[in-house]
């Protein structure tokens, strides 16, 4: 069994079972206590995650080249693939997949005045690393052929930066990332979007 | 790279046409696994699944013993059963919550010596001498092997490496070695020093991201562009002297992915597809698994985006010699040498082993094993071979660990497929390799896909053993068919090792004796390698000196060594007369 890439689908795997264990076990079980900062990293990740998949919707409008319309498929199913395994990760420990400081550090602004879903295009504020600011939405949005080209990839990598801080941040959180399956995925996620990145920046059209 | 790579895709196409071409005429040789198979539509539970079994028979069945297992959840990762290694009378299961001992001096009555709690994932094993080697990853490692975790990216009581145990005293294991390394261990193979027995090297295969710097002193994580000391691009060499393990220590770093020409420590495949159609094959980062066979010098390195072939004369400088790319891979995972070294087997763990990549619309070159010769240290593409079953969308499979079965004159493979089972086939022809034997269980939870299945399928001295990531042990026999017979089957148990860790391959080597020259011209009579006449003929000079003894046997097997060197020269298929002749000669020769 390898740890990367597919760690998502070993969450899946591990987590979609209906136990519903939640929090400290006894170390005979050989469960690793669940944390308050493990259960928000996958409530923000959602978040994130969603942001990913709201730019790669814009690529096929927007651009011709057909490597960056694959690139944002791919995307767009790991991240969609990694969404469902936090979900269930979630609920198998008794945790919703959204929780107020989610919805707001993802860019709700106030969440006194938020309703309604996470939408990135309605950002104001962004508390978690990497995420694209309105500003920057609505210049991607906006943006067509080569301008857009290198918008989607310089923000997408932004992006996919965010989430490497994310875990390295999870990973420096005392007690945090000792469950097994949520430390395998983090792994994954890791190692997915690492490879990502190099692959983005080899796409990113010279000026 | 550029030029290997080009080299290496026409070469997979052109064989790829082969695999094609020959599917009219091959039963094997489909281009989608079957749904008609019984595999196919078994009925799932955890511990009484329903069962095929093809050509072996399931001599014994051990469950995880208790606290090795989560009774509210089959698939609980922190209890995965893994890797096996042997040594003696006993297996050692390795697994993510610790280690288990089991006696098999009995095959068909494993009893269970030992088990050992030490989390930390994946928990590989290997065995030298009083030595038992065990990998680390995960995180809540920790360097007195306790249950508890460990907190915070930076923090002593951490481990991720490669442990040593000294088991001496079976019943008490003590940990004499611990090593820590930048990436944890995820796979770890043995490598004695050809010219030192007190030494062992070991090869560390880490997978995992970067430790933090604090963590472990050296981890640096940089772009291998402007960091010459990143700890990625490259595997590490502990060496372990055995009278004092507590010395063990990484002696190199060798940055085996490097460019030829410019040395880049980034040189080989950076990732993505080949083209149209093609899989999407991981970075060349890291090494997954490595397997030695000191007997020709060479290692076979499966290592995410390529399959490397490397120089291991010198243990701790392993120089890169080829290098290969498949369009079909997506991760390279483990690799097999054919007894002879002309041919390499590497693995591909297409959905890292808990993905259902078995299933009816998967192609059979997916997440399937890659056959290539292996001629004057270059690797050459030939065919590929997949479980000839479909499985459900249930259950996790694609190609994992397996080990040869040592049947003379034939290379024969049996072969971990996690939920698809274990599958034994024969890859002698590595343009047509094909199935001979199978075992496998309905999916563990029919509901949805839950991790379980063969991690490992090994054979080790007469018998077959399986290490079940859900369900525990699996003790098996091979029964005699067209496509093995009995003396081809008892050839095979004739082969005794001491111990054996399948990553570090052992030479087949067999003993002449009358079921091994039977084996012979058992496998002469199905292949047509001699006339009819001549196969009863010779069957009947062997039957005849087994009943005699002295110098009566040794002139019989004089006399029928002769006929069988001239037959050898006119014979369609010599290499196997003349092995069977150097057989006759080798019992007429110990004088029996």
């Amino acid at each position: 069994m390898y740890p990367t890439r597919s760690l998502r689908l070993a969450a899946t795997v591990v987590l979609s079972l209906a136990a519903p264990v939640l929090a400290a076990q006894p170390a005979a079980s050989g469960r690793r206590q669940v944390t308050a900062a493990d259960i928000q990293f996958m409530q923000e990740m959602i978040a994130h995650h969603n942001q990913a998949i709201e730019m790669t919707v814009l690529l096929p409008t927007r651009t011709r080249r057909t490597d960056l319309v694959t690139l944002g498929a791919r995307i767009s199913i790991s991240q969609t693939d990694e969404i469902g395994v936090m979900r269930r990760w979630l609920a198998r420990h008794g945790a919703a997949a959204d929780s107020a400081s989610a919805h707001a550090m993802a860019g709700h602004g106030e969440p006194a005045v938020s309703a309604g879903p996470v939408t990135p295009e309605m950002s104001g504020r962004h508390g978690m690393p990497g995420m694209l600011t309105a500003t920057q939405m609505m210049a991607l949005r906006k943006a067509r052929g080569r301008t857009f080209e290198r918008l989607f990839l310089q923000g997408m990598i932004q992006h996919h930066e965010g989430a490497l801080a994310m875990v390295k941040a999870l990973m420096e959180t005392p007690g945090a990332a000792q469950e097994s399956a949520l430390n395998r995925f983090v792994n994954d996620v890791s190692a997915d979007q690492r490879a990502e990145i190099a692959r983005m920046r080899r796409l990113i059209p010279r000026t | 790279m550029t030029r290997s790579l080009r080299r290496t895709s026409s070469a997979a196409r052109a064989c790829l046409l082969l695999f094609v071409a020959s599917a009219a005429v091959h039963a094997q040789a489909q281009s989608k696994p079957s749904i008609t198979d019984p595999r196919f539509s078994l009925r799932g539970g955890w511990n009484d699944a329903q069962e095929a079994i093809s050509n072996l028979t399931l001599v014994a069945h051990r469950n995880r013993p208790d606290g090795f297992f989560n009774p509210a959840d089959a698939g609980d990762f922190a209890f995965v059963n893994s890797d096996l290694a042997f040594d003696g009378k006993y297996a050692f299961i390795g697994g993510y919550h610790g280690f288990q001992i089991w006696d098999v001096s009995t095959p068909a009555s494993p009893t269970l010596r030992l088990a050992f709690p030490c989390p930390g994932g994946q928990g590989d094993l290997s065995v030298y001498r009083n030595l038992l080697f065990m990998s680390v990853e995960e995180n809540k490692g920790r360097v007195d092997c306790g249950a508890q975790g460990v907190s915070g990216a930076v923090n002593a009581e951490r481990f991720m490496g490669v442990r040593i145990f000294d088991i001496s005293d079976i019943d008490h294991p003590r940990q004499v070695g611990a090593v820590q390394t930048c990436r944890g261990s995820h796979t770890h193979t043995l490598l004695p020093d050809p010219k030192d027995p007190g030494t062992v090297y070991v090869y560390v295969s880490g997978t995992n991201d970067v430790r933090n710097v604090g963590d472990l002193a050296g981890c640096s994580d940089g772009d291998p562009k402007s960091d010459s000391a990143t700890a990625r691009f490259r595997i590490d060499v502990i060496r372990v002297p055995v009278a004092a393990p507590q010395d063990a220590r990484v002696v190199s770093r060798p940055r085996v992915f490097a460019d030829r020409r410019t040395n880049a420590i980034r040189g080989l495949w950076r990732g993505g597809t080949h083209g149209a159609g093609t899989q999407e094959t991981a970075e060349t980062d890291q090494c997954h698994d490595i397997t030695v066979y000191p007997a020709i010098g060479l290692a076979a390195g499966a290592c995410s985006g390529n399959g490397i072939l490397l120089d291991i004369r010198d243990p701790a400088n392993p120089r890169r010699v080829d290098e290969v790319i498949d369009p079909n891979f997506a991760y390279w995972h483990s690799a097999t040498f054919s007894n002879d070294g002309s041919k390499l087997l590497f693995s591909d763990e297409w959905g890292g082993g808990v993905g259902a990549k078995c299933r009816a619309t998967d192609k059979m070159t997916w997440g399937a094993n890659a056959i290539f010769a292996l001629r004057n240290r270059k690797l050459i593409p030939q065919g590929h071979y997949k479980l000839p079953s479909a499985q459900k969308e249930s259950e996790n499979c694609v190609a994992h660990n397996g080990s040869l079965i040592p049947v003379p004159g034939r290379d024969i493979m049996v072969q971990a497929w996690y939920q698809g089972g274990l599958s034994v086939f024969d890859f002698t022809n590595p343009r047509k390799p094909v199935e001979i034997a199978y075992f496998d269980r309905g999916p563990i939870n029919p509901a949805e896909l839950t991790l379980a299945g063969f991690w490992s399928a090994y054979w080790y001295n007469g018998y077959i053993y399986g290490s079940e990531i859900g369900r525990g042990l699996d003790v098996l026999e091979l029964k005699p068919s067209p496509m093995l017979t009995q003396n081809e089957i008892d050839a095979a148990k004739s082969v005794q090792f001491a111990g054996s860790n399948p990553q570090l391959q052992q030479q087949l080597v067999w003993a002449p004796s009358f079921v091994v020259a039977r084996a012979y011209v058992d496998q002469l009579d199905r292949g047509n390698g001699l006339p009819a006449a001549q196969i009863t003929s010779i069957m009947a000079s062997l039957g005849m000196a087994e009943q005699q003894s002295g110098d009566a046997r040794a002139a019989t097997l004089r006399a029928l060594a002769t006929r069988l060197d001239r037959a050898a020269a006119l014979a369609t298929d010599r290499t196997r007369v003349k092995a069977l002749a150097a057989t006759v000669k080798g019992l007429a020769a110990a004088g029996a």
